[in-house]
């Protein structure tokens, strides 16, 4: 494991976590969501857990977006925090 | 309610961070997680099943009861789904709108009763998001079979790389879920409708059930795949990399249904008319 | 001081994944929305997963795929060469649980806006209050 590669992606996922619940709009929370899991996903291929990061490839970047967008395009975007 | 929150946060994050200082220190070979039980299954789990992966083999073999209610907990979510969001009854709305194939003109008919299903040179689109895209349609036409193909060979060499029934599953269901994304949520309901969703999704978990029953019924334990070795003219070890097989592919196709049931559901609020 | 720094330095990750754990901690209990509360219980369930996979963690290891050559004889496997594959297995059906589980709190949160016309749960508050 390289260290300094370990350390860049883990500060990327903390920023995607917390633009993802500061994010005024939740459309765009989703998509940072999902980014946050295609990070956390490359965190867990460097900790050579490959099941569990292609089921996280496969999950959390893929199905549970669409099950994001699927609830907000049914509800609102509109958030007030 | 900020503030409290905060502070809550604050305490526990601080109790937390505290605990650290008894952790072993990252990626320690002797930390008390790698020492007791993973050793016997990195050691033994070759010649006693004959998978060269072991999580696929801990997951279905040595720790088949947790992969089995982990699948029935899966199928109940569906199942709560369903009953949450699905609004019985054929309404039609208020409005439907059409589009002429040959010509590209929507028409829009009041009334409840609109233009049959089956009429060829009228396509239903949907009413609050219709942009005609070629592009998108024809591509993903052309990718969903190859997407596929690879969740079957995902599911299928489980045993030799990083895969199985949880992930081939889960990429079978993306494929149904392009296809109702890029052309059209009737489209998808009529390749696997509602009834043939419901029931695989009740199948995959029989299918694993089934698989620890019969062991039952053949004298060994509940899930001790070794007792299929009759069944399966091969030798036990090999039997019990088949029972993975049989058991991955029961996982796939619950994991696959549920997750078209869930997006079904989702999608169109329960009415099954209109998707995204 | 120096002591504190090499123990920093030594489990830096796990100073990481419990700041993740709080961010979701705080979206649950102070965001006011549904789907925002909701983002904070996956972002707390896969932070804890994380946590699960780094004990697993082996310095030196490899993947846990036993390699292994057709129609020689089995070679003796040593168990420090390997990953701990036991945090992964628990850790894979739990992702997959949870998206499941998102489906259904999703599924709620759909319900829910059917009924109040909104997701803010001060206002939802408010209506059952007014009704």
């Amino acid at each position: 494991m390289i260290w300094q590669l370990d350390l860049l992606v883990l500060t990327l996922v903390v920023l995607c976590g917390i633009g993802a619940i500061m994010v005024r709009d939740l459309l765009g929370a989703a998509i940072l969501f999902s980014a946050y899991s295609f990070l956390m996903c490359l965190l867990w291929s460097i900790m050579g857990a490959v099941d569990v990061a292609f089921t996280e490839a496969s999950v959390g970047a893929g199905v549970s977006t669409v099950f994001f967008i699927a609830a907000v395009f049914h509800t609102t975007r509109r958030t007030k925090d | 309610m900020k503030t409290i929150a905060l502070i809550i946060v604050i305490i526990t994050g601080s109790f937390l961070l505290y605990a650290t200082v008894d952790f072993p220190s990252w990626g320690d070979p002797q930390s008390p997680a790698s020492t007791h039980v993973s050793p016997r299954y990195i050691e033994r789990t070759l010649e006693e099943t004959s998978v060269p992966n072991v999580v696929t083999a801990v997951l279905a073999d040595y720790r088949g009861f947790d992969t089995l209610f982990e699948t029935t907990v899966i199928f109940a979510a569906g199942v709560a789904c369903f009953f949450l969001l699905r609004a019985f009854g054929k309404e039609r709305p208020a409005t439907g709108l059409y589009r002429h194939l040959l010509t590209g003109v929507t028409v829009r008919i009041k009334g409840s009763a609109g233009l049959p299903d089956d009429m060829e040179e009228f396509e239903r689109i949907d009413t609050l998001w219709t942009p005609y895209d070629p592009i998108v349609k024809v591509m993903c036409q052309r990718l969903i079979p190859f997407i596929q193909l690879f969740a079957l060979y995902v599911i299928a060499h489980g045993h030799h790389s990083p895969g199985g029934g949880f992930q081939g599953g889960v990429i079978l269901g993306a494929s149904l879920i392009l296809l109702s994304i890029s052309h059209n949520f009737r489209i998808a309901l009529r390749r696997m409708g509602e009834r043939l969703d419901a029931l695989l999704c009740a199948l995959g978990v029989a299918i694993y059930a089934g698989t620890g029953a019969l062991c039952l019924l053949l004298g060994a334990n509940f899930l001790d795949y070794s007792a299929l070795a009759g069944i399966l003219h091969v030798d036990p070890v090999t039997a019990r990399s088949h029972g993975i097989l049989i058991v991955e592919i029961g996982v796939g196709i619950a994991v696959m249904a549920t997750m078209v049931l869930i997006y079904n559901n989702l999608a169109s609020a329960g009415k099954f008319d209109e998707g995204l | 001081m120096s002591d504190f720094f090499s123990h920093l330095v030594a489990r830096y990750n796990y100073w990481i994944y419990i700041t993740l754990m709080m961010i979701g901690l705080y979206a649950m209990i102070a965001k006011n929305n549904l789907v925002k509360k909701i983002i904070g219980m996956n972002i707390f369930q896969t932070a804890i997963i994380l946590f699960y996979i780094s004990i697993g963690a082996k310095k030196g290891a490899t993947i846990p795929i036993i390699s292994h050559g057709s129609g020689h004889e089995a070679h003796v496997v040593k168990a420090a060469d390997y990953i701990n594959p036991l945090p992964h297995v628990l850790m894979l059906t739990a992702i997959v649980v949870a998206v499941a589980t998102l489906g259904v709190a999703l599924a709620l949160a759909v319900q829910v806006y059917r009924q109040y016309k909104t997701l803010e749960e001060d206002e939802i508050l408010q209506k059952i209050r007014e009704s």
